[in-house]
């Protein structure tokens, strides 16, 4: 089989953890527009789910840091945050070490691809998931880009990570979903959390659309510190899921900036056509 | 400045309910594993969240810490301010403020 559904999502742990601060309608609106790209996850029919997230060291840190690594285990364990902080009690979520090693051989084809037999999940997966597999009964497969420990990886090759796995999924007979989290222009856990620049934002979100391979790598880290902060550099985790589903247009199904929640919100699906 | 440790210390706290209750317990018995410098290491037993974050201590491994101390997350907006005004500018890392106008 291959790829059956493809998306992006906010990830930010406000989202969750600081719902009782945020104004009711963006609160409701963004989780209605989460609970819709359940549904249509759900109707694709998966037999997995990739998570292409970037981590915030719950398992990574400077002392031996990849840029890219995919999870191999049978079960993984999350949230590492307290639980009443993030809004999300603490669980195992299931995994398929077995699809994971064969998708990790292919892409290891292409990209020198980490694993990991152990992972513990942060907000940067756990909050998807809260939304999108809320029973935890859909085996997820986690993917880190390195998005916080610089020297970071190019965008080129995170979209040619893309387009690994996408070659990965093909050569496998299960039905795969991809999703890949991240925030947008962001300026999170600083004192400037809640900055948010929208028209960056939706400037980004037209190039992922497009699915325009050139206009998303003309960015470069240092203008994008600058003009999107820190939390910018996880375009990496959207250009993933446009080189995974190349000549494929995305559409938009929410965006607000929502300050509380510390990121301009937002919900997009590829249109795979008929899968 | 041993920034590295200090923040190799907390992603191990973050990650580790066990060690957690070590800490918490005998923070001294945790520290001693780390090469830290004394600002450092009253930073981190003080609490001073406002001083890590002028150290430079990535937000992103900060935030669990201040979660972890006790902070609603008003107050560890407030702390970071704080530390900026009593100890200036964030010396290290990616997680300097702009202009400080967040959300809260």
């Amino acid at each position: 089989m291959s790829l059956v559904f493809a998306g992006i999502c906010s990830h930010a742990p406000g989202i969750t953890g600081r719902k009782h601060m945020a104004d009711p309608d963006d609160a409701n609106t963004f989780y209605a527009a989460f609970d819709q790209m359940r549904v249509e996850l759900e109707a694709s029919k998966p037999d997995a789910l990739i998570v292409i997230a970037a981590e915030h060291f719950a398992n990574f840190f400077m002392n031996n840091m990849p840029s890219y690594c995919m999870g191999m285990a049978e079960e993984y364990y999350g949230p590492i945050e307290d639980p009443d902080w993030l809004g999300i009690q603490r669980t195992t979520i299931p995994g398929n070490a077995e699809l994971s090693r064969r998708l990790i051989e292919y892409v290891m084809n292409d990209i020198d691809l980490a694993y990991a037999e152990e992972w513990k999940f942060d907000h940067g997966i756990s909050v998807p998931l809260h939304f999108l597999t809320p029973r935890y009964d859909l085996p997820v497969i986690p993917v880190n880009i390195n998005c916080q420990g610089p020297p970071l990886t190019p965008l080129h090759r995170s979209w040619a990570f893309g387009q690994a796995l996408r070659k990965a999924c093909d050569s496998v007979p299960e039905r795969i979903a991809i999703v890949g989290t991240g925030g947008i222009s962001h300026w999170p856990a600083t004192p400037d959390s809640g900055k948010i620049d929208a028209q960056w934002d939706k400037d980004f979100l037209q190039k992922w659309s497009d699915n325009d391979k050139q206009a998303m790598l003309s960015y470069t880290d240092e203008q994008t510190y600058l003009d999107a902060g820190q939390g910018g550099f996880e375009i990496r985790n959207f250009i993933a899921v446009s080189g995974a589903t190349e000549g494929a247009k995305g559409i938009v199904r929410y965006y607000r900036p929502i300050p509380i929640f510390a990121v301009g919100c937002t919900i997009g699906v590829v249109d795979l056509g008929e899968v | 400045m041993s920034l590295y440790y200090v923040q190799k210390l907390l992603y191990e706290l973050n990650r580790s309910e066990e060690l957690q209750t070590q800490f918490f317990d005998d923070k001294d018995s945790v520290l001693k594993d780390f090469k830290l410098t004394d600002e450092e290491k009253t930073a981190l037993k003080t609490p001073d969240i406002g001083l890590l974050y002028v150290l430079g201590v990535n937000g992103q491994i900060l935030m669990h810490y201040a979660a972890m101390c006790g902070y609603a997350w008003p107050e560890y907006i407030q702390a970071m301010r704080d530390g900026l005004e009593e100890h200036g500018q964030v010396r290290a890392g990616l997680y300097a403020t702009t202009d400080g106008k967040g959300a809260i």
